[in-house]
């Protein structure tokens, strides 16, 4: 039996019905064309998925569309737009943070969630954030420069 | 990768919670951190999930008269920003940093922790070296179940069709206790090669057998001696890596202060 959901992405109010099985990361995928957030293995281990819900980071995958309704969800579209995760994206950029871009958008919604709740986070504490989140190209060492450069303030 | 099809539910209240599991192929479904994992590679396909998440007697975080009284729902990620948990139940505080990596934390629930009894998680070897208490409901009763009773086997418990897991009580940390936890990882977040929950005399291990495994503590001679002979390897770790690692950690909590 198809739920109808209603649920507020990227600060636009949208109501559809959707299937149960439905991944939260699917519908948002290819019912809204929200095509930022990636699907890498579907089963939690990668962070391609990650997202904001309610304002915490989430696994896309590990969430089902029926399970946000009523839900604030943002994707890295929308964090793009408000100009929210800009100077991790210039730095990820500066820094050669990113190769492939498969994993950027679940380590940029990943590296802002830390900015968030922590002061001065030092190298180790950024990397525990992120071990969550697999690169496959980088060998991160890029990517924890690029984080350790913003929230230290220095842009 | 996707789950087959299922109907969904999410009550209200308990007893449309206990009406809807009265289905023998409903399953509950807490954070869905474990389960929609299982549920996408079709390990397990149930008819129906009934999501537990809006049942307001399952949440919170309380202190009674002798213990830290924790909802089921309660999420990773509150557990670990809770005062009353620093405070009064240390070792549970040591131990959650190490459960898997924040997205996850932000979902996962200790109610679905303890009812998976995954032989490598946290949570389970704290309740059991904590002597914590279970408190299971079905839609007529409610029973307490010591952690030592709770856990059966390889992601096994004494929970039975139709109960909910409600709440874990641990009990309150006493002047002079000595709490330690310690657990080996290739990477921070992962589930355990092996770990150790050590609370005064009881010493848990975690990732060592199919359920965990409680030494009394006595001389670290003695206490080594007790451990099993051959742990199961798992798929990167023999059984005499498994063994060596846990004297590793026996001795590290025996010379921690
Ligand atoms: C990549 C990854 C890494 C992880 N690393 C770790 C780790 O290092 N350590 C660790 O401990 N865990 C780890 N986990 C698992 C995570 O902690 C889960 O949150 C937890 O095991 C299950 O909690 P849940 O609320 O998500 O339960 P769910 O997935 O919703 O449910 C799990 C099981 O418990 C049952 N259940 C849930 N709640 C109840 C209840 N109240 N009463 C009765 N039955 C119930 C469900 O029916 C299901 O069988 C990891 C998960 C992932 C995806
Ligand atoms: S696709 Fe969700 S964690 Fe890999
Ligand atoms: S840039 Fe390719 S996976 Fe990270």
């Amino acid at each position: 039996m198809e739920h109808s959901i209603t649920l507020v992405v990227n600060g636009t109010k949208v109501s559809r019905q959707v299937e149960p099985r439905e991944h939260l990361i699917d519908f948002l995928r290819e019912k809204i064309g929200l095509t930022g957030s990636h699907a890498g293995c579907e089963h939690g281990v990668c962070g391609a998925c990650t997202l904001r819900v309610d304002g915490q980071i989430v696994r896309g995958c590990l969430m089902l569309a029926v399970q946000a309704n009523g839900c604030r969800v943002d994707t890295v579209e929308g964090l793009s737009d408000s100009k929210e995760i800009a100077k991790l994206q210039k730095a990820f950029h500066e820094h050669n943070a990113l190769q492939c871009g498969f994993c950027t958008p679940g380590m940029l919604l990943a590296a802002q969630d830390l900015i968030l709740q922590s002061e001065k986070p030092t190298r180790e504490e950024i990397r525990n954030h992120i071990s969550g989140n697999y690169c496959r190209c980088t060998g991160y060492q890029a990517i924890v420069d690029a984080i350790e450069e913003v929230v230290n303030g220095s842009r | 990768m996707k789950a087959a099809a299922f109907a969904y539910l999410k009550p209200a209240s308990l007893p449309e919670a206990f009406a809807a599991l009265v289905n023998p192929h409903a399953k509950v479904l807490a954070g869905g951190q474990s389960l929609i994992p299982a549920l996408n590679m079709r390990l397990s396909s149930p008819e129906l999930l009934v999501d537990i998440t809006g049942l307001p007697d399952l949440a919170g975080i309380s202190l009674q008269a002798h213990s830290i009284k924790i909802g089921a729902l309660t999420t990773h990620a509150q557990i670990e920003a809770c005062e009353l948990v620093r405070k009064h139940v240390p070792l549970l505080a040591q131990a959650v940093r190490h459960v898997a990596h924040a997205a996850i934390r932000n979902r996962g629930t200790i109610g679905g922790s303890l009812a998976l009894a995954d032989p490598a998680a946290e949570y389970p070897a704290c309740a059991v070296a904590l002597d914590s208490v279970l408190v299971i409901r079905n839609k007529a009763t409610e029973r307490r179940v010591k952690a030592e009773r709770f856990f059966k086997g390889l992601f096994e418990t004494d929970l039975k069709q139709g109960e909910l897991l409600v709440a874990v009580e641990f009990p309150l940390a006493k002047a002079g206790d000595k709490s330690v936890f310690l657990e080996l990882t290739r990477r921070h977040g992962d589930y355990a090669i092996v770990g150790l929950a050590a609370h005064n005399e009881r010493m848990v291990f975690l990732g060592l057998d199919s359920k965990p495994v409680l030494l009394q503590k006595k001389t670290l001679r003695q206490t080594k001696d007790q451990l099993p002979r051959n742990p199961p390897a798992d798929l990167y770790h023999s059984s005499a890596t498994k063994r060596h690692l846990a004297g590793v950690l026996l001795e590290r909590a025996w010379n921690t202060p």
